[in-house]
């Protein structure tokens, strides 16, 4: 790179970013606005069936619909509580 | 056959009713009976910006509670033939409207007029979605500013999920972008949203760029819609946006700030 160059490269104009962050922020808002509506009883199920073996929160689970051309993609967050302190594969610290 | 617009935006302050006052004078104008109707409970400003504020006796909401006929709740605007007002309370709450209090003067209404304008409030909640419910056509005013811009998006999502031809799977409320406040200097050094990025957004169809002038402000003062002032560009540009509405093909102007001269450019300089 020339120092020519250096001193004209120019930093994206400030409508250039507006234009950027709105079209990420508003692909996410339409496909939650989108979204079928068996979504949330999908969620309460799923969390039914998994505190039935792991005592989990409500917020613990969460069911999102990926849409893009061609395929959808259901994807399902599990978040389970640590492990106990003691257990076998706890790392000893201190 | 009567249609119903409304002038809608989700974000406050953008313009709806500067819109609402110059467009209804435009298709008054232009030969068509028109109602305006302010559905901004609590926050009355049409009957202002239209300068028939002193002429208020009754209001939309007498009407719906049955303590006024519509005849005595409309203002005849003075120098527009044709062109009609229906102001709205500036005492009652944002409840005291009903959906079907609402369609029951809008039915009466189409009777009698070719066009019924509605000045939404902002906001996506019950009282902009009672004024848009029952529309035909919506035209949603925008800036050419994040936030605007975003609202704008999110208030189409109600219009597409929650309005009367979308409950009774009628065909869909048809949806016109008219952006405002467009201040082209700005614009070209690179600071605002040009027209294309927001187009390219929104994806709607373009009905009117109004520019920012300084003669909305002047036209308030005076409660006349800008539109009465034909030397604006503001004024102008409306005037077009009506003409588009009412499937004429105009150019956009507006849309390349005016070729400033030598002196210009050396004076703003200095200035
Ligand atoms: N093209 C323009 N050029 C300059 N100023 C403008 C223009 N359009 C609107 N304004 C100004 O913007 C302000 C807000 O306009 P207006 O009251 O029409 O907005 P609104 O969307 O109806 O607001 P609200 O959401 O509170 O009902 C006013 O002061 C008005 O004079
Ligand atoms: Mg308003």
């Amino acid at each position: 790179m020339s120092l020519f160059d250096f001193f004209r490269r120019k930093e994206p104009s400030a409508a250039a970013t507006a234009k950027d962050r709105l079209q990420i922020v508003l692909a996410h808002e339409r496909a939650d606005r989108n979204a079928p509506d068996f979504l949330p009883q999908l969620q309460k199920e799923l969390l039914a069936v998994i505190k039935k073996y792991v005592p989990i929160d409500d917020d613990k689970v969460a069911v999102k619909l990926e849409r893009e051309s061609g395929c959808s993609m259901l994807e399902v967050n599990v978040e389970l509580p640590a492990p106990q302190k003691g257990a076998a594969r706890t790392p000893a610290t201190v | 056959m009567a249609k119903i617009i409304t002038m809608t935006s989700g974000k406050g302050g953008v313009g709806k009713t500067t819109s609402s006052a110059a467009f209804g004078t435009g298709l008054a104008l232009r030969g068509f009976k028109t109602c305006i109707i302010d559905f901004d409970v609590g926050l009355r400003n049409l009957d202002l910006i239209m300068g028939c504020e002193r002429r208020v006796v009754f209001d939309f909401i007498n009407v719906v509670n049955g303590e006024a006929r519509l005849n005595q709740a409309l203002i005849k605007d003075k120098r527009v033939e044709n062109l009609f007002i229906l102001p709205t309370s500036q005492t009652r709450d944002k409840d005291a409207l009903t959906m079907a209090g609402v369609e029951k003067i809008l039915e009466e209404l189409k009777k009698e007029f070719d066009y019924i304008l509605c000045d939404s409030p902002a906001g996506i909640e019950k009282g902009a979605q009672m004024a848009l419910y029952f529309a035909d056509e919506a035209i949603i005013v925008t800036n050419p500013e994040v936030s605007s811009v975003r609202d704008s998006d999110r208030i189409l999502g109600v219009i597409q999920a929650k309005s009367r031809r979308a409950e009774q799977g009628l065909e869909p409320v048809k949806e016109h972008l008219l952006l405002t406040r467009y201040d082209l200097d700005r614009v070209e050094r690179g600071e605002m949203l040009k027209v294309e990025d927001v187009l390219e957004i929104l994806a709607i169809p373009l009905i009117g760029i109004i520019p920012e002038s300084p003669a909305v402000l002047k036209a308030s003062n005076v409660g006349m819609p800008v539109t009465l002032d034909e030397k604006s560009t503001a004024g102008q540009a409306y005037m077009d946006a009506v003409a588009r509405f009412l499937g004429e093909k105009v150019e956009h102007r507006f849309m390349k700030p005016e070729k400033k001269g030598f002196f210009d450019r050396l004076l703003r300089r200095t200035a």
